[in-house]
């Protein structure tokens, strides 16, 4: 893939990861902070289907720009054929791990199964 | 013939001093960058508690929820306005807008592109960042 | 380290000088092995003295075999960039007086290999440039053309003329912040020098230098930190060049 077209896609989750994390956050400030994260709120939260997505679209969003500014700062730090491949390679693994992980996280909290 | 590099490594990065306040800006954003995608890995692992019960969630919240653990949340809100903030700069930037428009130079030949604009723009989103922290530090101890 | 100084009698140009510095020259030759120390130097100055000036002072009055490169005197050819207390800048284009300190220290310039003392090695900027086609690109020339020059209106010159004064100095490359850790980024010079062909409204090389910049170690990891254009004695501005150029790859200028 042409370096242009990643980076393309870096400033656009960039762009789509500020929006939703705003919702993100307004969604902490709708009540007293401490009580925004009480079980029963946050699981109320993971069951409203909206935002249950805004929540997965943010996990993918920030995993995909900050594994690839994660790649950038350890292409610039050292090269080398083998070592850039680790790094492509090692960065796309690690951002995957991360979004099942999460994903797991929303959907069974949003399917009620906690 | 036996070439050195003379790189001058990672202290290059690390050295903001010599080169003004966008060489600062550069900087902090890749340290900013990197706390954050620490904070967010660290975040994803804290709230997946929750599919563990309603005792492990409140677990988590009593080691979460402490004044070492608002601290810590008011810088990663720090990071995150700076990041944000210096990061529309810099794609702004990136995309030519700001960066001044290509000319005879004259001496002293002051660079177009390291202008006022740009430098207005880094303070801002280091107060952006402050004043954040500081709203941010309200609302988690003004309980 | 114990300070030589011109004794009297053998000073032939600036003995009437009340003030002096120290001069603390960078001694290395990776050739030999031998690594990087310091050598002082008390050497007289008047308010016209450049650091290139102080330097050949030095080789004239006490040890011939220090190592730089010059020629113009006049920032132009490119040749005695170093680093002058702690930033990229052209020794002859640098007086004394206006870096307001007693002890003035040189050392070579940052991320490029050094050949002996002040003196580095150029091929790998040169060859990154000459890979960026420094020359117009297209098929018919101006001899077999029919209008038999290419015509170009004062603001088609004023979109490129500012980086055509480029001296390939590298003090761009020595200041860059990704060049410190990337031994394969293209650089700020290379970028520029790209950029200021393809805006030339004569130039159809467009797509193929393009395509060279947009690769891993490319135009991508340039961040805008601007240090290039600081220390670019000719006004070039390639960081300004760069984020034009980047406009061509992201869609904003065709």
């Amino acid at each position: 893939m042409r370096e242009s077209i990643v980076m393309k896609v870096h400033y656009g989750t960039a762009l789509g990861a500020v929006a939703l994390v705003a919702v993100h956050i307004l969604f902490r400030l709708t009540q007293e902070f401490s009580k925004s994260l009480q079980y029963e709120s946050v699981i109320a939260n993971y069951e409203f289907l909206p935002y249950a997505l805004v929540l997965e679209l943010i996990l993918v969003l920030i995993s995909i720009h900050g594994f690839n500014g994660l790649r950038v700062i350890l292409l610039e730090l050292k090269q080398g054929r083998g070592y850039e491949k680790a790094v492509t390679y090692g960065c796309i693994a690690a951002m995957v791990a991360v979004i099942a992980y999460g994903s797991r996280t929303i959907i069974l909290a949003s399917m009620g199964m906690s | 013939m036996e070439k050195q590099e003379n790189k001058e490594g990672i202290k290059g990065w690390l050295n903001p001093g010599r080169y003004g306040i966008e060489r600062f800006a550069y900087w902090l954003m890749r340290l900013t960058g990197i706390g954050l995608l620490v904070y967010f890995i660290a975040h994803i692992y804290e709230t997946s508690t929750i599919l563990n019960g309603k005792a492990a969630w409140e677990k988590m919240l009593d080691l979460t929820q402490t004044t070492e653990g608002h601290i810590i949340l008011a810088i990663v809100i720090g990071m995150c306005v700076f990041h944000t903030a210096n990061g529309i700069r810099l794609m702004l930037g990136h995309g030519g807008i700001g960066v001044g428009k290509p000319g005879r130079p004259d001496y002293p030949y002051t660079p177009r592109s390291i202008n006022m604009k740009n430098k207005l723009c880094i303070y801002a989103s280091i107060g952006l960042a402050a004043l954040a922290m500081m709203y941010g530090l309200g609302v988690m101890f003004g309980e | 380290m114990s300070t030589t100084q011109i004794s009297e009698e053998e000073s032939q140009t600036i003995v009437s000088s009340p003030k002096s510095i120290i001069l603390r020259i960078s001694r290395s030759n990776p050739q030999t092995g031998t690594a990087k120390s310091f050598m002082e130097f008390k050497v007289p100055y008047e308010k016209w003295t450049t650091v290139l000036d102080a330097i050949l002072e030095v080789k004239k009055h006490f040890d011939h075999s220090v190592g730089v490169r010059y020629s113009c005197r006049q920032a132009t050819c490119g040749s005695c960039g170093m680093i002058i207390n702690g930033k990229p800048r052209l020794a002859c284009f640098t007086k004394i007086v206006e870096l307001n300190s007693d002890v003035v220290t040189v050392e070579p310039m940052n991320n490029f290999p050094v050949i002996r003392d002040l003196a580095v090695n150029f091929d790998r900027m040169f060859s990154t440039h000459k890979k960026l086609k420094p020359y117009i690109v297209r098929d018919d020339s101006e001899i077999t053309s029919k209008t038999k020059e290419f015509l170009q209106t004062p603001e088609e010159v004023e979109k490129y003329i500012q980086f055509s004064s480029c001296i390939k100095c590298g003090l761009c490359n020595s200041a860059c912040p990704t060049m410190a850790t990337d031994s394969s980024f293209i650089g700020p010079q290379a970028l520029a020098q790209a950029y200021r062909y393809i805006a030339d409204s004569r130039d159809k090389g467009k797509n193929e230098r393009l395509k060279i910049i947009d690769e891993p170690h490319g135009i991508w990891r340039c961040h805008f930190a601007g240090s290039c254009s600081m220390v670019c004695p000719k006004g070039v501005d390639p960081a300004m060049g760069i984020q034009l150029l980047r406009g061509y790859l992201l869609g904003f200028r065709r």
